[in-house]
């Protein structure tokens, strides 16, 4: 009985070391990519740091490295980027907190049935396809009834439109926060005679507040980090401006810009996809970094 | 049968008249009439299942949170009935308080918590004061005196619980139902609520639902008993002084149930 207890053992062990060099292969896939970007994104923008002082870079107020003379001031492409993703975060952020608000405190649960696959499918548009609406919808419409000077390329709609793209995001994180708050302190408050709406702002929102913040973050994330949109609605114009109605450059367009454009490897315009690609990267990260220290912070444990 | 009035002087402080509750198609409660004494604690007592929690949520309609729940009936406190068509379920939870199986103190300061009836019922008054009062009646206020701005999450399970008494107390409420509120703490956390709704008994209507009949021997004035028919639907098989209902119960289920012959 022993001896075959113990064979049987060693029998499922062989296949357990299987199943975990298999598991442990799949986790390192990601792993090494993360690895390798990175540390490409570092040595090629060393080079161009090389050509490029650090200084001049993060500080220069004119980003014109196609002419000449050429400058390499990235300010104006981070202004672009903050515009855009700050506007559709403004859009985004209430609007998914609200929407989730509703779904997990107001909705029936056959309303909540039809309305999350349809935010969902909003998630797996396309985002040429947003590109698109911004470029040939929204902006016509500001341009008609609110906005007649405004050019066709500008922040304004590209963020707007951005905005109603991350909704999802939000909305869907956030609502899965609230959704892991307890009924027990949902309970509570009701006994206490709060209406539903002080259950939801006073006692459900506060309590899934760091799973906001993180939803919050991981939507401007992706504003920032979204690429396909800008480039066909927001312009191609390096301007170092907050004005919603001019035309921008983000920092990702400029990437496609490049990219698209013949540019021989070994210029400063080619190491410039690397050493913008690496400030993009260190922009997310520290906002990764940043919202983990506010759930941290502000972190209500239930 | 289910017909359970007692003799009393002062007009009851809550009066259930022919209520029946439905979740969905199943009948969880037949027929309750009762009428609970103003300033004295009564127990309900029953085996699982038999609606003493869905009852006492009739009470103050919690039992409004669930979609569904039906109830016929009424219940009247001070004559009126609380499920009336013109009755805001948000005005009668601030006059009947409540207080859980789980301590369930929200992720907020002790202050916080306290403050949270009255802040939401617009209280303009001296908030300081009133969270010590209400501490100080929850036997609390000695214990956390120099950490009210401390998360409520660092008490003890017996110090959550006289909070959350504390936090339905900030109301003044008249009636305070409790759900088994010794059900998750230790002997020792217990005998300080069971002491406390001693304290307390003189100015509140307390309802208290309880699967420990020692408890309910030993802290209630009144005694409901409740049980299940044919259907598995809860009813009130007896009601009446604690002692009577411990001692000479009228009904055979009564006293099955109380010498652990049944339930």
């Amino acid at each position: 009985m022993a001896t075959r207890l113990l064979s049987g053992n060693r029998a499922e062990r062989g296949g357990e070391m299987a199943i975990h060099a298999v598991l442990l292969g799949a986790s390192v896939i990601s792993i090494a990519t993360t690895v390798g970007i990175v540390f490409v994104l570092l040595s090629e923008s060393l080079r161009f740091f090389d050509l490029v002082s650090v200084w001049d870079f993060l500080t220069g107020t004119v980003w014109t490295p196609l002419f000449r003379p050429a400058h390499f001031g990235v300010l104006p492409l981070v202004a672009g980027t903050v515009l855009v993703a700050g506007i559709a975060i403004i859009v985004a952020a209430p609007v998914g907190l609200f929407t989730a608000i509703f779904l997990s405190e107001y909705a029936p649960d056959r309303f909540r049935r039809i309305v999350k696959p349809m935010l969902e499918i909003l998630a797996g548009v396309p985002t040429v396809v947003y590109g698109y609406f911004a470029l040939t919808f929204v902006t016509p419409l500001l341009q008609r009834w609110l906005l007649p000077d405004m050019i066709i390329f500008n922040a304004l709609s590209a963020g707007l439109v951005m905005g109603v793209m991350i909704i999802p995001i939000v909305s869907s994180l956030t609502e899965d926060a609230m959704l892991a708050v307890p009924r027990s302190l949902r309970e509570a408050a009701y006994a206490l005679g709060a209406t539903k709406f002080e259950v939801a702002t006073r006692v459900v929102t506060p309590a899934a507040l760091s799973g906001i913040v993180a939803a919050v973050i991981l939507g401007l994330s992706r504003a920032i980090g979204e690429t396909m949109l800008v480039t066909i609605a927001a312009g191609a114009t390096p301007r170092l401006t907050l004005n919603p109605t001019e035309s921008v450059q983000t920092m990702t367009a400029y990437i496609v810009q490049v990219s698209f454009g013949e540019t021989p490897q070994g210029t400063p315009v080619y190491y410039t996809i690397f050493s913008v690609g690496l400030l993009l990267f260190v922009m997310t990260l520290a906002m990764n970094i940043l919202g983990q220290w506010v759930v941290r912070r502000w972190r209500q444990a239930y | 049968m289910a017909t359970a009035t007692t003799t009393l002087s002062a007009p009851p402080a809550l009066s259930v008249r022919g209520l029946n509750l439905y979740y969905g198609n199943f009948q969880a409660l037949t027929d309750v009439n009762l009428d609970i004494p103003p300033r004295r604690i009564t127990a309900f007592i029953g085996p699982s299942g038999c609606g003493k929690s869905s009852l006492l949520r009739c009470l103050n309609r919690m039992n409004d949170l669930i979609r569904s729940a039906r109830v016929e009936g009424e219940v009247l406190f001070h004559g009126d009935n609380v499920y009336s068509s013109t009755a805001a379920p948000t005005e009668i939870r601030f006059r009947i308080g409540m207080v859980f199986q789980k301590p369930n103190p929200f992720p907020k300061s002790i202050y916080e918590n306290v403050a949270f009836g009255p802040r939401i019922a617009g209280f303009r008054g001296d908030m300081d004061a009133l969270v010590e009062r209400c501490l100080r009646q929850a036997a609390l206020w000695d214990e956390v005196r120099g950490r009210l701005k401390h998360s409520a999450y660092q008490l003890s399970g017996g110090q959550q619980q006289r909070l959350c008494i504390a936090r339905a107390l900030a109301l003044d409420p008249e009636v305070i139902l409790m759900d088994e509120p010794c059900s998750s703490l230790d002997p020792i956390a217990t005998l300080a609520i069971e002491n406390l709704m001693r304290e307390l008994a003189p100015n509140y209507t307390i309802v208290l639902v309880t699967h420990n009949m020692q408890q309910a021997a030993r802290v209630s004035d009144y005694t409901a008993f409740l049980t299940v028919n044919e259907r598995r639907s809860g009813y009130v098989v007896e009601f009446g002084e604690t002692g009577e209902v411990f001692s000479t119960p009228r009904e055979r289920a009564t006293e099955d149930y109380i010498t652990g012959r049944f339930g």
